[in-house]
C-alpha cells in the first residue's frame, strides 16, 4: 500500500455520518468531509430567521461535526442540479415530497465525481440497513452503489458487516472486522458508539435531514406548483416556504405573513420582488403577496393582514400597500374576523 | 491581495460556500473581506476557517451588517 488511503465522507451534520467517518479515521484512513447544500436542508436557516430562536446557538451541524472529528469539510452548492432530483425522481417520493432514494444516488454520484477529481480512494456514508423506509433498505442500498457509479468504492462502516465486501476491504485498506453490523430503526447502537467515542451534543434531526420530509412543507411546495400550473422552483421560492404563515384566499394569489420580528426582517429582503402590505402606525406583520391580484384582491389581502396585527379588533385600520416599483397607497379596511377566514385558506 | 465578497442577504451555509469558493482562488497571505447579514455566519465562517486552517483576523458588526476578515493560509491544518 502506498501512503495513506483517502476517503471522502458524506457529512450531513447528524450522528450516523459522524460515526461512520470516525470509524474510518480509527482505521488510519485520511478522511475529508463533503456536504451538499440543496436548498432544502434544515441546517441553520430557520434558526437564523426566527428571532425567538436567537438564544440557541446558530451552528451549522456539518461544520460542527467536521471540527469535532478534526477533518476538512467541503460544502458544495448543488441547488441547480438538485432540482431534477426533486422534480423528476426516477424512484418516486417517500411519505412526502422527499425523493430519498434518488437523492442518495445523486449525492453519492457527486461524491464519486469528487473523489476522481481529487485523487481519493473511496466514499463513506453513515447509512444503516433498514434505518429509513426508502433509501436505506437491504434491497435499495445496492441500488445506490450501482446507480451512483460508486459501485464497490462505497463503504457503509455502520452496517458494512451485513453487506458484501467492498474494494477497500478486499484490498486490505480497511479491516472488515472493524466495521459494524447495525440494522433496523433502533438508534441505540449508534448512541452506544457515540458514547464510546465521547460524542455528546450531536444533532438529532427528527424525521430526516431536509424539509422535503416535512408534511407541512411538502403541502406548501405542492401548492406552489399547482398555483403556477407547472412544477418548477427557484431558491427564493423554497426559502420563502420555510418562513411565515402562508394563506391562499384565491387560487391566483397567496400571502406570506411574518409571524414575528425575525421573519418580518427576513421578508423585508424580498420587498422589491413582491407587492407587500403592512399596517400603518400599528404593530403588525409584513406580508408579501405572491401571484396576481386585482383591487378587490388587494383589499381582501389588506383585511387579512390586519387580522394578524395589533389592529385586529379595531373597526378600521390603515394598511400601506407597496408595489414592486416602490409606489405606495394607503387603504382603510376593516380587519377580517377570525371566523371569516376559512381553514382552507391556510396552506 | 485583498478581495471583497458580497454575501449579504444570503443565508447560511451560502456565505460559507461563497467564502470557500473565493478562498480557492487566493494565495497564502491574501485577505478576504466577507460582507454578510446572516448572524449564523459569525459562527460558521470562523468554524470553516478553523477546520481548513485559515485565520479570522476581524469580525466587525455594524447594525445588521457583518464584515469578517479572513486571512488565507496554505491550508495545512
Ligand atoms: S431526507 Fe432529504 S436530504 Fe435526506 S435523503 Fe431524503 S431527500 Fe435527501
Amino acid at each position: 500500500m502506498s501512503g495513506k488511503r483517502k476517503a471522502v465522507a458524506l457529512i450531513s451534520g447528524g450522528l450516523d455520518s459522524m460515526l461512520a467517518a470516525k470509524v474510518m479515521l480509527e482505521q488510519g484512513i485520511q478522511v475529508e468531509g463533503i456536504n451538499f447544500f440543496t436548498g432544502f436542508c434544515v441546517e441553520g436557516h430557520t434558526h437564523a430567521i426566527r428571532k425567538q430562536d436567537s438564544a440557541k446557538p446558530k451552528r451549522n451541524n456539518a461544520l460542527w461535526v467536521a471540527e469535532q472529528l478534526g477533518i476538512k469539510l467541503h460544502i458544495i452548492d448543488v441547488i441547480e442540479e438538485y432540482k431534477d432530483v426533486v422534480l423528476n425522481p426516477k424512484h418516486g417520493y417517500g411519505a412526502n415530497l422527499n425523493p430519498c432514494l434518488d437523492c442518495k444516488i445523486f449525492m453519492v454520484h457527486k461524491a464519486q465525481e469528487w473523489i476522481k477529481e481529487n485523487g481519493f480512494d473511496f466514499i463513506i456514508t453513515g447509512e444503516v440497513v433498514g434505518q429509513r423506509p426508502m433509501s436505506q433498505r437491504k434491497d435499495t442500498m445496492p441500488v445506490v452503489a450501482r446507480e451512483s457509479g460508486a459501485e464497490d468504492r462505497l463503504v457503509r462502516p455502520l452496517c458494512g458487516k451485513k453487506l458484501p465486501a467492498t474494494l477497500p476491504e478486499r484490498e486490505g485498506w480497511i479491516e472488515r472486522d472493524w466495521l459494524y453490523d447495525f440494522s433496523g430503526r433502533s438508534r441505540k447502537p449508534q448512541m452506544a458508539l457515540a458514547e464510546k467515542y465521547g460524542f455528546t451534543d450531536y444533532a438529532q434531526p427528527a424525521g430526516g435531514c431536509c424539509f422535503l420530509t416535512d408534511v407541512q412543507y411538502s403541502v406548501k411546495l405542492a401548492d406552489l406548483w399547482k398555483s403556477r400550473g407547472e412544477r418548477r422552483y427557484e431558491l427564493d421560492d423554497i426559502m420563502l416556504l420555510k418562513v411565515g404563515r402562508h394563506l391562499r384566499p384565491r387560487p391566483h394569489f397567496k400571502l406570506i405573513i411574518g409571524r414575528e420580528e425575525g421573519e418580518n426582517n427576513f421578508l423585508e429582503g424580498y420587498r422589491k420582488q413582491f407587492v407587500h402590505l403592512r399596517a400603518l402606525n400599528l404593530d403588525g406583520p409584513l406580508a408579501l403577496l405572491d401571484g396576481v391580484a386585482n383591487d378587490a384582491d388587494i383589499e381582501l389581502a389588506a383585511r387579512l393582514v390586519c387580522r394578524f396585527g395589533k389592529g385586529r379588533d379595531a373597526e378600521e385600520v390603515e394598511v400601506v400597500v407597496t408595489d414592486k416599483q416602490g409606489a405606495t397607497r394607503v387603504l382603510n379596511v376593516a380587519p377580517l374576523t377570525a371566523d371569516a377566514i376559512p381553514q382552507e385558506w391556510y396552506v | 491581495m485583498k478581495l471583497e465578497l458580497d454575501a449579504r442577504h444570503l443565508l447560511c451555509p451560502l456565505p460559507v460556500i461563497r467564502t470557500q469558493d473565493a478562498v480557492k482562488h487566493l494565495q497564502a497571505g491574501d485577505k478576504l473581506l466577507v460582507h454578510c447579514t446572516d448572524p449564523g455566519a459569525i459562527h460558521d465562517i470562523p468554524t470553516w476557517c478553523r477546520i481548513n486552517g485559515h485565520i479570522v483576523r476581524d469580525i466587525h458588526l455594524d447594525g445588521r451588517d457583518i464584515t469578517i476578515t479572513v486571512e488565507v493560509t496554505d491550508g495545512v491544518v
